[in-house]
């Protein structure tokens, strides 16, 4: 039989190491079922792990893959910090880059820097709000914020589809539910890098990453709602008697985390389509709970992770083309990667000893 | 008319039957966020042997297999390994979209053979109702059987009690000796199989080919209508039929030319959902009908 005491101590090496055991444990098994489904499995691997770095210009492709994953990424930690499951990302996403690109061709005139700036804002209020809808339930009616967060996904995804072919949509664009092209202002540019010139998409919306990184950190870290939100997850009732206020955390963790999607809705539409269209993400919301977990709900672990998991998902197109694998494979790494680390916390809490039973 | 009630009875099947799996498994104190991901693996599984065999009930079993069978991933990593419920559930549905959109693959395209209708004799010939309850597939007479075998199950019969005892008090269960963790991988591998085949109706009865993802949310669904019918079976199929009638309505709105546009009719069955979960909080407030351990860790060695 197989006993499980808990530890006094959780070691912190094994918080570092079961990232690295999770990922390796998942590509052994990938590695089978690409032998399973005989596709040459060295072939397979190089393409999915490696080719992703073979050019200046795919390496900088991998960041600006990365980019929404890591922005969405960040705000969820706040949420699982809390123990709070914010699933609906995506949805939060969506209405974010639809209410900031709603903003920008309503009013292209608007000056370049204010414009990008409300977009921004307004970015990060679209999701806040597709947020709170959870967060109000939650807090007022004590309802269950995972299938809330889910449903409002769909719905996010059928009212971006209704806007695109209906209101805003460019009556030169042939039938094509598309809306017209952002006004240059709203347009986030490619960095031309001296003497290189420009590599691949990268962009400058990246760098915002190198800004709220460091600082969702010290938020976590070294202030007082950090600590109350760290507290409040761990153990609802010890923040209960600390006489910390429930409903405001659950409230404040997930607009924050939905104004980040939402800014990396803004960010992702701005850089990379220019303008408006039915599908807008490509479930980054989604992903970028693994990259939470894979990141171990630390923001420069987070940073780490939203790299790996772009690479495997630029990797993944690469090997669509080069060896015909279909690129849903990814999603099966993700589901085993994420198994794998939840129970390299088991590891972490408990000591594990096998027992002969009587 | 007629057609309309029976259009509304077929398509709340595939949640009516996860959902049921779903409340069996909660009952036991497990919380398997896995449903959508269970129902897809059905659907596939369901397709993919029509189209070998031709035989649609075979789909029916292949479907429930591969519930039971994906169902068991998340048993070892919730129940042996104590991971984490919601987000190894989670898990299972991203595995479960990506891993069903490879196998189904070469499916996109073709069409599998449907369910036939069983008429029951003498009563299929009732005016009205006989036409809408008693000339159905088998999987609806067995949806309708398996809500009054759950609901008895759980008041008279000892394995129905023994799986409530689990669900609200782990540790009383234990000490009376009973295996909490065998009890709660039984309940969760029915619940996969209700998914399962809940998945497979969807392919052998609704919508005969393959598209990727194809239940669109039914899972999630399921999971709502259950805390909706606040743990029992026989208001599930009420909760159920409303979605279906849901469902349905866009249909008729294209059908009689209603002017809203379609998406906003496609959100109704969501937006629905989160209306019936803020309106049936408000009498889980004052009774809180959802087992005493659900979501909880059993560590087994006390």
């Amino acid at each position: 039989m197989i006993e499980f005491t808990p530890r006094k101590i959780q070691s912190s090496f094994w918080t570092i190491l079961s990232p690295i055991i999770s990922i390796t444990i998942t590509i052994l098994i990938g590695s089978l079922i690409f032998k399973i489904l005989s596709y040459p499995v060295i072939e397979s691997l190089y393409q999915v792990f490696v080719s992703p770095f073979s050019r200046p210009d795919r390496i900088a492709d991998i960041f600006v893959k990365a980019c929404p994953l890591i922005i969405i990424g960040l705000g969820l930690i706040f949420c699982f910090k809390a123990n709070i499951w914010n699933i609906g990302a995506e949805g939060q996403f969506i209405l974010g880059a639809l209410c900031a690109g709603s903003f920008a061709l309503l009013f292209p005139e608007t000056k370049t820097y204010t414009l990008l700036i409300s977009m921004f804002l307004i970015g990060f209020v679209g999701g806040a709000i597709w947020a709170s809808i959870p967060a109000i339930l939650k807090v007022r009616l004590n309802v269950n914020e995972i299938l809330v967060s889910l449903m409002l996904v769909y719905v996010a995804m059928l009212f971006i589809d209704f806007i695109v072919r209906g209101p805003l949509r460019d009556p030169m664009s042939f039938g094509f539910p598309l809306s017209k092209v952002y006004p240059d202002g709203a347009i986030i540019s490619k960095v031309d890098f001296p003497f290189i010139g420009f590599l691949g998409q990268f962009h400058y919306g990246i760098f915002i990453i190198l800004i709220l990184c460091p600082l969702i950190w010290f938020f976590i870290n070294k202030t007082l709602p950090g600590f109350q939100i760290k507290i409040f997850g761990s153990s609802s009732r010890a923040s209960e008697f600390a006489g910390f206020n429930k409903n405001k955390i659950t409230f404040y963790v997930l607009l924050v985390s939905g104004g980040l999607s939402g800014v990396a809705g803004v960010i992702e539409v701005s850089a990379n389509m220019g303008r408006l269209q039915p599908e807008v993400s490509f479930g980054y919301g989604f992903t970028a709970i693994i990259v939470a977990f894979l990141g171990r709900l630390n923001p420069y672990g987070v940073v780490i992770a939203g790299i790996i998991i772009a690479t495997a998902k630029l990797g993944a197109d690469n090997a669509q083309m080069v060896l015909g694998i279909p690129k849903v494979v990814t999603g099966i790494f993700e589901g085993m990667l994420l198994f794998f680390l939840l129970a390299g916390e088991t590891i972490q809490k408990y000591k594990i000893s096998i027992r002969k039973t009587n | 008319m007629e057609n309309l009630l029976i259009t509304i009875l077929l398509t709340s099947i595939p949640i009516l039957l996860a959902g049921l799996g779903e409340l069996v498994t909660e009952k036991s104190g497990v919380l398997n966020l896995g449903v959508e991901g269970m129902m897809l693996c059905g659907a596939v599984a369901a397709l993919g042997s029509v189209l070998i065999f031709g035989n649609p009930y075979i789909g029916i079993l292949f479907g429930a297999v591969a519930g039971i069978l994906i169902s068991t991933v998340f048993s070892f990593f919730t129940i042996t390994l104590m991971t984490n419920q919601v987000a190894t559930g989670l898990g299972l549905t991203i595995f479960a979209t990506a891993l069903t959109g490879l196998i189904g693959e070469p499916f996109v395209g073709k069409t599998a053979a449907s369910l036939p209708k069983l008429e029951i004799i003498f009563l299929s010939d009732i005016p009205y109702l006989g036409k809408i309850l008693f000339s159905n597939d088998i999987l609806v007479y067995f949806a309708i059987f398996l809500i009054f075998f759950i609901h008895f199950g759980f008041q008279n019969t000892k394995i129905g009690i023994i799986i409530r005892a689990v669900g609200d008090n782990h540790d009383s269960a234990h000490s009376i000796g009973y295996s909490v963790k065998l009890v709660r991988w039984i309940s969760t591998s029915f619940g996969g199989m209700c998914a399962g085949m809940g998945g497979a109706y969807i392919p052998l009865a609704l919508t005969p080919h393959w598209s990727e993802g194809m239940t669109a949310g039914k899972g999630w669904i399921a999971l709502a209508l259950v805390v909706f019918a606040s743990w029992m079976p026989i208001r599930l199929l009420i909760g159920a039929l409303i979605f279906g009638g849901i469902t349905i309505l866009q249909f008729v709105a294209q059908a009689r030319g209603w002017d809203v546009p379609s998406q906003f009719l496609n959100m109704l069955p969501y937006l629905a959902t989160i209306l019936a979960l803020a309106l049936i909080s408000f009498k889980l407030r004052h009774n809180n009908y959802a087992p005493a351990c659900l979501g909880k860790h059993f560590l087994g060695n006390k």
